[in-house]
């Protein structure tokens, strides 16, 4: 979520009577940093090690080989097809549900949270059993000539599904914090349903949007599981970057498992500088829409009968 | 243009919040929908914009049937508690949303938009703000905007849900006298809800009194409250003392204590609810007097220029308080002390049925029973 406390706790700390005793302090930050120096840089940092270890020509050839360029290629063609689709499906589904009334709302939102709760290896073997070819439909897609599983439909699909919580997650909580007052009276102005959409829901919610889209980018990316049951692993045709990292590595080729892990860390890092940098604009766009002048009392919200 | 309301009948869940509302709005008036929070008036506004449909009964616009027409193609004006306002948009984008929305073959060009959106700002007086984001306004600026915004459309009918309501108590008072200023310069119908009745009285042509779902009285400001049609209205439109009493030949049994009246148009026996407001009450100190109802002092509250004196009924089961207005010079004369024992003497009372309640006299001093319900003080 993006942080809004930053303000309030230096406050808190300032204040002598809400300070906490230095040694707590000091304790509370050495536990956590030593853990996050352990745990998380230096695995980090050792990929990149083990990477480079052969030197960079090594590495250089194990990502621009044939099969790692396809892994690449494809694992880009998913994100491409899958982060579109969920942008669409997320955004729909978080504008149905904060902003219109129906039966079902509640099921509705528990649906979205499904594949959150689904280990993504079961994921695939749902899909498996649909489409798979002594699935439910496997005879009808044979008969047409149409390959879903083991082929890139089905890893397309299985992304999707493993993805598809986190534009609509992100969006939803933002949506009903700013409640209908904005969209009903664009109503009253005038304005069509898509016009009311586009010229005023979507600005009011576009950095928390572009942060869900960030995260299921990055989720489409790497996601090992739900794929690696449909994909087969065929090399050069249905291998992703996160399959060729284990195959590679399954074949002792470390420098190769390394320099292709290192990409999908690379990613993570540039996810990550610009998630930070959506939080900022996010958090400065927060502050500048809800900054109130001196002489405003504050605002309740309005409880609908 | 005129509104009419017919029959309106809504509920949410369990909940009643309109039943059999009729009502007519003139066309060119301002009218005040008055009443407590949970009475339903901003449900009604809501339906009357078309937010909100009625489970039955029918809102006509002009003599049109508006109940099957969508929200955009009422064209009214709806001004909104909390403003509204699109935090994105400066306060000119604001002010021109709703012209940009119209359809090509309608919008005007973008000249025309402009000097429209300049004029609308002049005329509250807010021009030098339009390059300004809501957010860098203060409440009483950004509800003049949204008032801008609204009439940007040259809505038919302008509906304003608790316009006031955010602001403090010296802004409000403020904006109340210049909405009034607004609509004598502009004439259009509106329709405003409050809970505020000094609000109502001060700005509105036509007071509508609502309370659970249902209409109590519709009057301009002094016929509601000098001739309060109910109890609801009278208690609910200024501060008031309130004795139980039974109508007898020499005035009102309050208890144990008597109260003259006159009036005469209540039978003997008839149990009623009489209210006083606080400056008709007189304080007596004579310990001598027998007449009106016993009370203590409990607090003189002597700042302003009228002072308040507020009182306990003696006797201590009913948990009676009393309020009672004075000028300076009377407190002063008075020389009340806390705790010291009085009797209020009302100067003008007036009677409700209790209904419901029908005493054992009551039924064999008259024969034939009047109604129940209604003022006939």
């Amino acid at each position: 979520m993006i942080s809004r406390t930053s303000h309030r706790s230096t406050r808190f700390e300032r204040n002598l009577a809400t300070r906490e005793a230095p040694w707590v302090k000091w304790t509370l930050l050495t536990l956590s940093l030593s853990f996050f120096a352990l745990f998380l840089i230096l695995p980090l940092v050792s990929v990149f090690f083990e990477a480079l270890r052969k030197g960079w020509e090594v590495y250089l050839l194990s990502i621009t080989e044939e099969t790692a360029l396809a892994a690449i290629k494809l694992t880009v063609l998913i994100a491409f097809i899958s982060v579109p689709l969920n942008l669409v499906f997320g955004v729909a589904a978080a504008w149905l549900i904060a902003k219109h009334d129906f039966r079902g709302k509640q099921l509705l939102t528990t649906f979205i949270d499904l594949p959150f709760s689904v280990s993504p290896v079961i994921v695939g073997l749902m899909y498996m059993l649909v489409f798979g070819a002594n699935g439910w439909f496997g005879a009808w897609l044979v008969e047409h000539d149409l390959k879903v599983i083991f082929a890139v439909p089905g890893i397309v699909l299985a992304t999707i599904f493993v993805t598809f919580p986190f534009v609509a997650r992100e969006l939803i909580p933002l949506m009903q914090a700013q409640g209908r007052d904005e969209e009903e009276a664009a109503v009253v102005l005038g304005a069509n349903g898509w016009q009311t959409f586009w010229y005023v829901t979507l600005p009011n919610v576009k950095w928390g949007l572009l942060y869900g889209v960030i995260l299921s980018n990055a989720r489409a990316m790497g996601e090992f599981g739900a794929v690696s049951v449909v994909s087969g692993k065929i090399r050069g045709q249905t291998n992703t970057m996160p399959l060729h990292v284990e195959i590679l590595y399954n074949e002792y080729n470390f420098a190769a498992a390394f320099a292709v892990a290192s990409l999908l860390a690379l990613l993570a890092l540039v996810t990550l500088v610009i998630k930070t940098w959506v939080e900022h604009r996010a958090s400065s766009h927060f502050n500048a829409t809800h900054m109130v002048p001196a002489d405003v009392n504050t605002l309740s919200p309005r409880v609908m009968p | 243009m005129s509104i009419e309301v017919r029959n309106i009948h809504k509920r949410f869940g369990n909940f009643t919040a309109l039943n059999d509302i009729s009502l007519n709005f003139e066309s060119g008036q301002l009218v005040a929908l008055l009443g407590p929070s949970g009475c339903g008036k901003t449900t009604l506004l809501r339906i009357i914009a078309g937010l909100e449909q009625a489970d039955s009964g029918i809102v006509t616009l002009e003599g049109e049937d508006a109940s099957v027409s969508s929200v955009r193609e009422r064209q009214v004006g709806f001004v909104f508690q909390h403003y509204a306002l699109f935090k994105h948009m400066t306060v000119f984008d604001n002010v021109a949303f709703g012209m940009r929305m119209k359809p090509r073959a309608q919008r005007p060009s973008k000249q025309q938009i402009k000097d429209k959106v300049h004029e609308l700002l002049n005329l509250v007086q807010l021009d030098w703000l339009a390059d300004r984001y809501p957010s860098q306004l203060s409440g009483g600026q950004r509800q003049r905007i949204a008032l801008a915004r609204a009439l940007a459309v040259e809505p038919r009918v302008l509906l304003l849900d608790e316009p006031f309501g955010a602001l403090d108590a010296k802004v409000r008072k403020e904006l109340r006298r210049w909405l009034r200023k607004l609509h004598d310069e502009l004439h259009i119908t509106s329709i405003f809800v409050t809970h505020d009745q000094e609000e109502a009285l001060e700005v509105a042509d036509k007071v509508v009194l609502m309370d659970h779902g249902h209409v109590e009285q519709v009057g301009t400001p002094e016929e509601v409250y000098n001739h309060p049609a109910t109890p609801f209205v009278y208690s609910f439109l200024g501060s008031v003392n309130l004795f139980h009493g039974r109508v007898e030949e020499e005035g009102l049994r309050v208890g144990a204590d008597a109260v003259p009246h006159t009036q005469d148009n209540f039978t003997e026996g008839s149990e009623v609810f009489a209210f006083v407001r606080p400056h008709e009450l007189r304080i007596v100190t004579d310990t001598g007097y027998t007449q009106g109802v016993a009370a203590k002092v409990v607090r003189v509250l002597s700042f302003g220029v009228s002072a308040r004196v507020e009182l306990d009924g003696l006797d201590r089961e009913k948990d009676q308080h009393f309020e009672v207005e004075l000028t300076q010079a009377q407190v002063a004369e008075l020389a009340l002390i806390p705790g010291q024992h009085v009797r209020l003497v009302p100067s003008r009372l007036k009677l409700f049925d209790r209904p419901g309640y029908v005493s054992a006299d009551a039924v064999s001093n008259s024969g034939s029973k009047q109604s129940s319900t209604g003022a006939r003080a």
